[in-house]
């Protein structure tokens, strides 16, 4: 357990803090699932914050001149760049608190953009900042295209999907590419915290976002953001669909703690991948065999992801005996 | 006092932004400009220079880190050359528009291809239309001198815009000459220390870089060209002070042994010491031609030049880089749009070399006054073209 999160306590349903980053009064879409999941997120880390945006809907929706819908400071540079904004923001403040210009006071420097702009072209300042160790949380809300351009595919498009550029046709499924593992890639980086998170699971998701602003260094949160108007997805559909994901093992929520992976929520039963399938229209096309396939490649990714928190429990098992027999 | 010193121009570029107490340094390595972070971060490791140094993966990364610092309210550097800065080209856009006060030397290089590390102004002329003040130094000393001039110029209130210093490559970057260092507190006295306007801060917040819709762009961008162009009298002003200050004297357009010139040799950057040589050369055989260099490059000094070239009958252009297609060298083509429309115009040709570490000579020089001279009495020349192409 990071040393910083000491003094963590889980919010509750009735202990949730009344503050907003984000205003209401933004332009996002009916039904939209990521503004939820960011509204969340800034919730659980409170005020004292700065957020480095990268170009996506987040940022068109919430930043038209001369309105803003942020009531924390909010800077948007360029599209691939949010971690290295944030990067400067951190380091910034670092000097200057040393050198007495700034009052010393830990605020939590956000980075956040989408699955675009963190798996395709961000990627490379994304892996920088987090190699380089800046204390920052950084967000990727992932709804899996280019939403804001007008749902081109990215690589973190599940396998199937249609998209504005992986159509289905003749001959293509639409999407022929599996989702690239985001998390995984950041874990990589032998950070000490990241987390997946469902705005289904908001408690979850809010405990999450409050560890990882507490905890020193870099911080990765990898948050299922449902896009209704991308996924033509009915837009009263969006937790049902943020729920089902889970409840699918398609989108598993776990935490990795100093390259620990821990499960944090088992589902014990997993429904069919198809019921989750069936309710969007960008899967519309697919066939039983495709379906198949992607039921083996989530049942099989799964396991993978129960191993490795397997091995975390049975390293833990090993050190409290090791305790106990001292 | 100030100390004399022999020291290579890339470190004294260093120790200009060491003087200066910048707070963040966000940069990648790239040849000609290793030297100048490579001292920086020394600076910083021996706990001269208090400042966070942030290796950054790219000049994307650099030029976006900067940015995040400068609006955390830092003081805040860089330094590139070709490669690096095409590579920040899309934010060099946004610095200015941010209004944040970055100081950036680019150690002048030809872009590729083919790839060459070798000195021209190529990569400076594919940006030079991004909304920074641009400087160009002629020898270490002006290096050193107009690195401490753009922090002074970046931070006014008035101004908050970033600034290049242009050094050219090699020729520059890689000698060793007599500089004279100024230390810390003798620069605190002419640069006091950085007041941002607008800072990222939790107590007071503020939204940066929203979107502009089309009925707020047009006029988010004609107040960022109404700042820079209004930015030369404090750029003047700050040199007028910096001759008080420190003794040594700059300007817009400098220029050399003009008077009685008919024929003026236009030139930026290094090579014009070894053009100075050429017109002693010519001089000495009667020929009336005369020097002139622009030190500022933006905002372009249109009024200071067309003073300058006053009487001038034959103006010979350098340009040491291409605008493909465009058939001239960007020097060229601005200076004859800056005339257009000026009475008693003189009649300019334009010259090309001196492209990817190619030298110009004493004696090219020579020739490109002499075809100037010829072309102007026929009245008519090329539109421009290009010096020492070997023929086999």
């Amino acid at each position: 357990m990071d040393a910083a999160l000491k003094n963590f306590k889980k919010f509750t349903p009735k202990s949730l803090p009344k503050v907003e980053a984000l205003a209401q009064g933004h332009r996002a879409c009916q039904g939209c699932g990521e503004v939820l999941a960011l509204r969340m997120a800034l919730k659980a880390m409170g005020k004292n914050m700065i957020v480095a945006s990268a170009t996506g809907c987040m940022e068109i929706i919430t930043s038209p001149y001369p309105q803003t819908a942020w009531e924390v400071p909010w800077i948007h540079v360029a599209f691939e760049n949010a971690a290295a904004v944030a990067s400067g923001i951190e380091a910034g403040r670092k000097a200057l608190m040393r050198k007495g210009r700034l009052p010393k006071q830990r605020t939590t420097i956000v980075a956040m953009a989408g699955d675009g702009g963190t798996a395709d072209i961000g990627i490379q300042a994304l892996s920088g900042a987090l190699e380089r160790g800046h204390d920052f949380v950084y967000i990727c809300l992932d709804n899996e295209a280019y939403m804001n351009t007008g749902i081109q595919r990215s690589s973190a498009t599940p396998y199937g999907a249609m998209t504005t550029t992986s159509p289905p046709g003749k001959l293509s499924i639409g999407q022929h590419t599996w989702k690239k593992n985001l998390p995984a890639i950041a874990a990589a980086h032998g950070i000490p915290y990241v987390a997946t998170a469902s705005p289904a699971y908001y408690l979850d998701l809010m405990n999450k976002a409050k560890k990882a602003a507490m905890i020193k260094g870099p911080a990765y949160l990898h948050i299922y953001s449902p896009c209704p108007t991308g996924w033509r997805l009915a837009p009263e559909r969006a937790v049902e669909i943020s729920r089902l994901a889970v409840q699918t093992n398609i989108f598993p929520l776990y935490e990795v703690m100093d390259g620990q992976y821990i499960l944090t929520k088992k589902i014990k039963k997993p429904k069919p991948v198809e019921v989750y399938l069936k309710l969007q229209g960008r899967f519309r096309h697919l066939d039983k065999k495709t379906i198949k396939e992607i039921q083996d490649r989530v049942d099989r990714e799964y396991e993978i992801l129960v191993q490795k928190a397997a091995s975390t429990d049975a390293e833990e098992a090993d050190r409290s005996a090791a305790k106990e027999s001292r | 006092m100030p100390r004399k010193v022999g020291i290579e121009v890339s470190l004294a570029a260093s120790e200009a932004a060491c003087a200066a107490d910048v707070d963040v340094i966000a940069a990648y390595p790239v040849t000609p400009q290793t030297h100048i972070v490579e001292h920086l971060s020394e600076l910083v490791a021996d706990g001269e220079l208090d400042a966070e140094f942030i290796p950054v993966e790219s000049e994307h990364s650099a030029m976006s880190a900067c940015i995040g610092a400068a609006a955390a309210g830092a003081r805040t550097f860089t330094a590139t050359s070709a490669p690096g800065l095409a590579l920040m080209h899309e934010i060099l856009f946004i610095a200015p528009s941010l209004r944040t006060p970055i100081v950036m030397v680019v150690a002048n290089r030809a872009l590729s291809g083919p790839i060459s590390i070798w000195n021209d102004h190529s990569d400076i002329m594919a940006e030079r239309d991004c909304g920074w003040i641009q400087t160009f130094a002629e020898n270490g000393q002006e290096v050193f001198d107009l690195i401490i001039h753009a922090f002074r110029v970046a931070e006014d209130p008035e101004v908050l815009l970033p600034v290049i210093v242009n050094m050219d490559g090699f020729t520059l970057s890689h000698v060793i000459e007599p500089i004279e260092l100024l230390s810390a507190s003798e620069v605190s006295q002419y640069l006091k220390p950085y007041k941002p306007q607008m800072v990222l801060d939790p107590k007071a917040p503020i939204t940066m870089g929203p979107v502009g819709v089309p009925e707020v762009y047009t006029e988010a961008r004609q107040q960022a060209e109404s700042v820079l162009n209004g930015s030369k009298k404090v750029i003047v002003k700050a040199w007028k002070e910096f001759a008080k200050q420190y003794g040594r004297s700059y300007k817009p357009i400098e220029t050399y042994r003009t008077k009685g010139a008919e024929v003026i040799l236009m030139t930026m950057g290094s090579v014009t010491e070894t053009a100075m040589t050429a017109v002693d050369r010519m001089r000495e055989k009667g020929i009336p031609v005369g020097l002139m260099r622009f030190r500022l490059w933006r905002p372009f000094p249109l009024e200071e030049f067309r003073r300058a070239v006053k009487g001038i009958k034959t103006l010979a252009v350098v340009d040491r880089a291409i605008s493909f297609g465009a058939q001239g060298g960007p020097v060229c083509s601005k200076v004859k749009s800056a005339l257009y429309g000026a009475p008693d115009q003189p009649q300019v040709f334009g010259f090309i070399s001196g492209l990817g570490g190619r030298d110009i000579t004493v004696a090219m020089f020579e020739e490109m006054v002499k075809k100037a001279i010829r072309y102007a009495e026929k009245g008519k020349g090329p539109m421009y073209e290009l010096i020492g192409v070997r023929e086999r």
